[in-house]
């Protein structure tokens, strides 16, 4: 009994118990956690903290005042209107495109694949007078346009343009990896078991795909809602019709009224904040789909 | 589940492509494949496209020009600047928040990755905005830096400051997942036959994560140099002081300069097709690396 016990303690005070062990082996744990908390308050929260508290300063009335305004309205209306216009017709495009990417083999798909993230890469600017310049009335979409009686560029079809644009990859990124880890032995059941084609596709694959069409819908149409870059040369800017909500929000800062231009800005935040909280109970919906 | 698998083997070699009920016929898969390339052309080929074409729309040598002017060059270098200084900041950020959360436990741990996430749900205005609020001439801050002599909005400061803030995610969002999954028995391990913290981080935690790690900083870097919005608020544009290179192109723009514009834009739209590419091949990297470790 007594030599085991001696060869015991020693391997103990060789290396130390498991618990002990997953407690404090690791070093860097305050200098890493307090750079990152540093980091993070300097540089995100207290400018955030800004942005919520000084809308106050005109007074509750004063704030209603601003968001109440016809301009204002307006402008929240158009963004929020046409970016749910713009993530929709994503959810089409974005689910077919993934679709196409992940079953079909052809020549060219690997490039497809690659150019899908484009508006991730690009520059909101360039896109902007690119696009621009692509749907002018001389342009070379927007001149064949025009004469079939569309005003596509500098005004609200403009701002839808750029918006599919910049949510174009979201829902293909988000549909991709479901789509990819869908069992094929369940579509094949289904077929021999006698269901035509379309109701496979209709009532096997889309049925397990929804969440993450959503989750794409969702982040699509956030991103639409405070995009700039991308909008402004090709919207008209024409205050009440084709002005968004960021770019009024920079028009009352050259106007020196930060209290105002919170205000706006607070009102999407709020908005962004329902967004994640949206997008995490997609996710776990999901993860309980997948189970 | 065997049984089924083996009857529809057997199904698969018995018909012809043809009769397969579980595919798409042919014209079918044609046409979607038709849609999907009509749909990418128009809406991400073209305006490619118009940039190269507008760029050029008067010779090589007038988009040289456009390219080579004071200003443009200048614009050129400041968007060199702020990248070169926000985006290894952000590569430390990541690297030590991604440390924390992944080799330690403590609480709070998910809203503190939730709060890393946050600059990527804000309006890229707003990403401005806000440190307008705090230091422009009517900020919080703004009149009392002023008085000590530091402007930070209207200048490089607030150019990096922005480009910071919405830059902030891509590293740490990239390597959290992945020192998560791979856990801390390898740091552990060094640190017991000896290592020191940094022998550890730079000798075993630094190999395991270094895709992940190039991956977050290639897309940083990407969104740092083309990042319009945030800057466009803070920069004041000054020419050729804080007039980044998508400033620069919306300055010319506006003034019907459309060569010298597209010309600019053109080196933007470069740099993001080189960084699709490395994207890609990174992204087969990944691959690659995960299908060996599934074998060994």
């Amino acid at each position: 009994m007594a030599a085991p016990s001696i060869r015991s303690t020693e391997r103990a005070r060789e290396s130390p118990p498991p618990a002990a062990r997953h407690v404090g082996v690791l070093p860097g744990f305050g200098l890493t956690l307090g750079f990152s908390l540093t980091y993070l308050a300097l540089l995100v929260l207290l400018p955030l903290t800004a942005l919520v508290i000084r809308p106050w300063e005109l007074g509750a009335d004063g704030v209603w005042r601003v968001l109440s305004s016809p301009r204002t309205l307006a402008a929240l209306k158009i963004s929020f209107g046409i970016s749910l216009l713009a993530a929709a017709l994503n959810v089409v495009f974005g689910t077919l495109v993934a679709w196409v990417v992940v079953r079909y083999r052809f020549w060219g798909r690997p490039l497809m694949n690659a150019l899908i993230d484009l508006p991730f890469a690009l520059p909101t600017a360039v896109a902007g007078i690119a696009l621009a310049t692509l749907y002018s009335p001389k342009g070379w979409l927007g001149g064949p346009l025009m004469e079939l009686g569309i005003k596509a560029a500098f005004g609200p079809p403009g701002i839808f343009i750029a918006l599919v644009f910049i949510g174009l990859p979201f829902v293909v990124r988000t549909v991709e990896p479901v789509l990819e880890d869908l069992d094929r032995e369940i579509e094949e059941a289904a077929a021999t078991l006698g269901a035509r084609r379309w109701q496979v596709v209709w009532r096997v694959v889309l049925p397990p795909l929804v969440p993450a069409i959503l989750t794409g819908f969702i982040l699509a149409f956030a991103r639409a809602v405070g995009e700039y870059g991308s909008v402004i040369f090709i919207a008209g800017n024409i205050p009440g019709v084709s002005e968004i909500a960021p770019l009024l929000i920079v028009i009352r800062l050259e106007e020196y009224d930060y209290a105002g231009a919170a205000t706006i800005g607070a009102v999407m935040l709020l908005a962004a904040f329902v967004i994640i909280l949206i997008v995490n109970l997609l996710q776990r919906w999901s993860r309980r789909w997948a189970d | 589940m065997g049984g089924l698998t083996r009857t529809l083997a057997a199904a698969r070699t018995r018909l012809k492509p043809a009769q397969r009920p579980w595919e798409e016929p042919l014209g079918i898969r044609l046409l979607l494949i038709g849609i999907a390339i009509l749909f990418l052309g128009v809406f991400l080929v073209l305006p490619l496209a118009v940039v190269l074409t507008q760029a050029l729309r008067k010779g090589l040598d007038a988009y040289l020009e456009g390219i080579g002017s004071p200003d443009s060059l200048a614009a050129i270098r400041l968007t060199l600047t702020v990248a070169a200084i926000a985006v290894p900041l952000n590569t430390i950020f990541g690297l030590a928040t991604a440390w924390a959360i992944a080799k330690f436990e403590f609480w709070g741990k998910s809203l503190l990755t939730t709060i890393v996430d946050l600059p990527f749900s804000v309006s890229p205005v707003i990403s401005g905005l806000i440190y307008v609020l705090l230091f422009g001439a009517n900020g919080w801050f703004g009149p009392f830096l002023e008085a000590h002599g530091i402007r930070v909005i209207f200048t490089v400061t607030g150019l990096v400051i922005a480009t910071i803030f919405v830059t902030l995610p891509f590293v740490a969002r990239e390597l959290i997942p992945l020192m998560q999954d791979q856990g801390t028995d390898e740091e552990e391990a060094a640190v017991l036959l000896g290592a020191s913290g940094w022998q550890t981080f730079f000798r075993v935690t630094l190999p395991n994560v270094k895709w992940a790690l190039l991956y977050g900083v290639l897309l940083c870097n990407a969104r740092a140099m083309g990042e319009f919005g945030a800057v466009s608020v803070v920069s004041g544009h000054i020419r050729g002081v804080t007039n980044t290179m998508p400033l620069q192109v919306e300055i010319l723009y506006n003034e019907y300069n459309y060569v010298g514009a597209f010309a600019v834009a053109s080196l933007l739209a470069g740099l993001a097709l080189v960084t699709l590419v490395l994207k890609t091949l990174l992204e087969w990297r990944f691959r690659s690396d995960r299908f060996d470790s599934a074998e060994s």
